[in-house]
């Protein structure tokens, strides 16, 4: 996946170098800024069982930043922000690859360096007994939960260092 | 030759009734076969005749789809043209409620026993940290009794199907204020056939994308407050499922 650079991404922003669990790493820069989740919307993608994007409703483009195009067939991941824990997408996978619904609070990275936050559901999709996909969909958060989330996060993050 | 029997989702606006007896005598027509039309005043009792195996034809409400397509054995055969379904969260004009943030844990809700209404205004009632746990609901029969209570101050949100909303009399709309309305688009109503009517999906996904070309068929639509109908694969319904399935906690 290619770097974010400047040409996406006004300043003022951070720099960041995020190492993926496929091994992949990306440069990302990050602004300060949130997006506000769209009112009544609901974003949803689907995704194979590598995490590859295959769809996305027109609420998860708008947010992202991205095109349709520039997103399908891309991991999931593009949207990685540098203040995610890797144990909550590690918790994410374990528990949709056990055929479990998983629920969790989400900040999401643009394609100009600002951010969103959302409440994030994931199931696996099952057709006749075999998981071929995922579907992921992202409502408006709580802001009470983002809060305690942005605590509880930033105190993850400090134990991977 | 026992009718196959044909039912709707019981939160059709009242006013289509007729619409759905016309699109009986034009499905007979179309198909050769005697069905019969049997309507519900609410969900409990027609998922009660569903379990039975008394039904064959189903305009269904996307939440029971899911049940009807995975423990049923229906088929998905089509959704209507351009409408999703849509709840809108609304309340008295001169409420001092101006955005959902404003609402507060023990508020009175009113509602009809719609699911996936009900289901789509508590998430669009989650990011003011409310849930059934902490909310009072009182269920009504009609849309227009939610209106009611909220006009007589005896709830402080009322969830409404977005096309019941919009049907309801300029009078009552006028005091009444919208205070949030989904824009999801993916879920829809779908028309489903039970594996008894197997003989004929082919011939149901043959005529019901034509009817809206043919003058006949397109007066029974409008009947039904439908533009037309397009078909739904097998695949789009389990997506819509899994996707309901994601928003039930």
């Amino acid at each position: 996946m290619e770097d974010m650079t400047n040409k996406d991404v006004r300043e003022p922003y951070t720099e960041h170098r995020l190492c993926y669990y496929d091994g992949a790493s990306r440069r990302v820069l990050v602004k300060d800024e949130e997006i506000p989740f769209p009112e009544g919307k609901l974003i949803v993608s689907r995704t194979d069982l590598r995490g590859i994007i295959t769809h996305c409703n027109h609420a998860f483009v708008e947010m992202s930043g991205y095109t349709e195009a520039e997103l399908l067939g891309q991991p999931h991941y593009i949207l990685r922000h540098p203040d995610m824990p890797k144990a909550i997408f590690k918790d994410a996978w374990e528990t949709v690859a056990r055929g479990e619904k998983w629920h969790g609070y989400v900040k999401n990275l643009c394609k100009d360096g600002r951010y969103y936050w959302v409440y994030a559901t994931i199931i696996l999709n099952v057709r006749a007994g075999n998981p071929i996909s995922c579907t992921s969909v992202r409502r408006k958060p709580s802001r009470t939960q983002v809060e305690a989330c942005i605590a509880y996060y930033a105190q993850l993050k400090q134990a991977e260092v | 030759m026992k009718p196959y029997v044909l039912t709707v989702s019981p939160d059709f606006p009242p006013a289509q009734i007729a619409g759905w007896y016309i699109f009986n005598t034009w499905l007979q027509r179309q198909l050769g076969v005697p069905i019969h039309v049997d309507l519900f005043d609410d969900f409990a009792s027609q998922r009660a005749v569903i379990q039975d195996d008394g039904i064959d034809l189903i305009y269904a409400n996307p939440f029971d789809a899911a049940m009807l397509v995975r423990e049923k054995g229906f088929t998905a055969i089509a959704t209507p043209l351009h409408k999703s379904d849509e709840a809108i969260i609304a309340v008295a004009a001169d409420s001092p409620v101006k955005r959902i943030e404003d609402l507060a844990p023990g508020i009175r809700i009113a509602s009809t026993d719609d699911p996936d209404v009900n289901l789509i205004a508590m998430i669009m009632l989650e990011p003011a940290d409310l849930s059934a746990q902490n909310v009072q609901t009182h269920t009504v029969d009609t849309y227009v009794l939610v209106a009611k209570r909220l006009l007589q101050g005896k709830a402080d949100v009322g969830f409404f199907l977005r096309d019941a909303f919009e049907t309801l009399s300029g009078m009552i709309q006028r005091q009444l204020r919208e205070l949030i309305r989904s824009e999801i688009h993916v879920i829809r109503h779908v028309l489903l056939a039970s594996p008894s009517l197997q003989e004929q999906h082919e011939q149901l996904r043959r005529i019901l994308p034509a009817m809206s070309t043919d003058p006949k068929g397109k007066g029974v639509l409008e009947s039904m407050g439908l533009q037309g109908w397009e078909i739904q694969e097998q695949e789009d319904t389990e997506f819509m499922i899994d996707l309901m399935d994601t928003l039930v906690n």
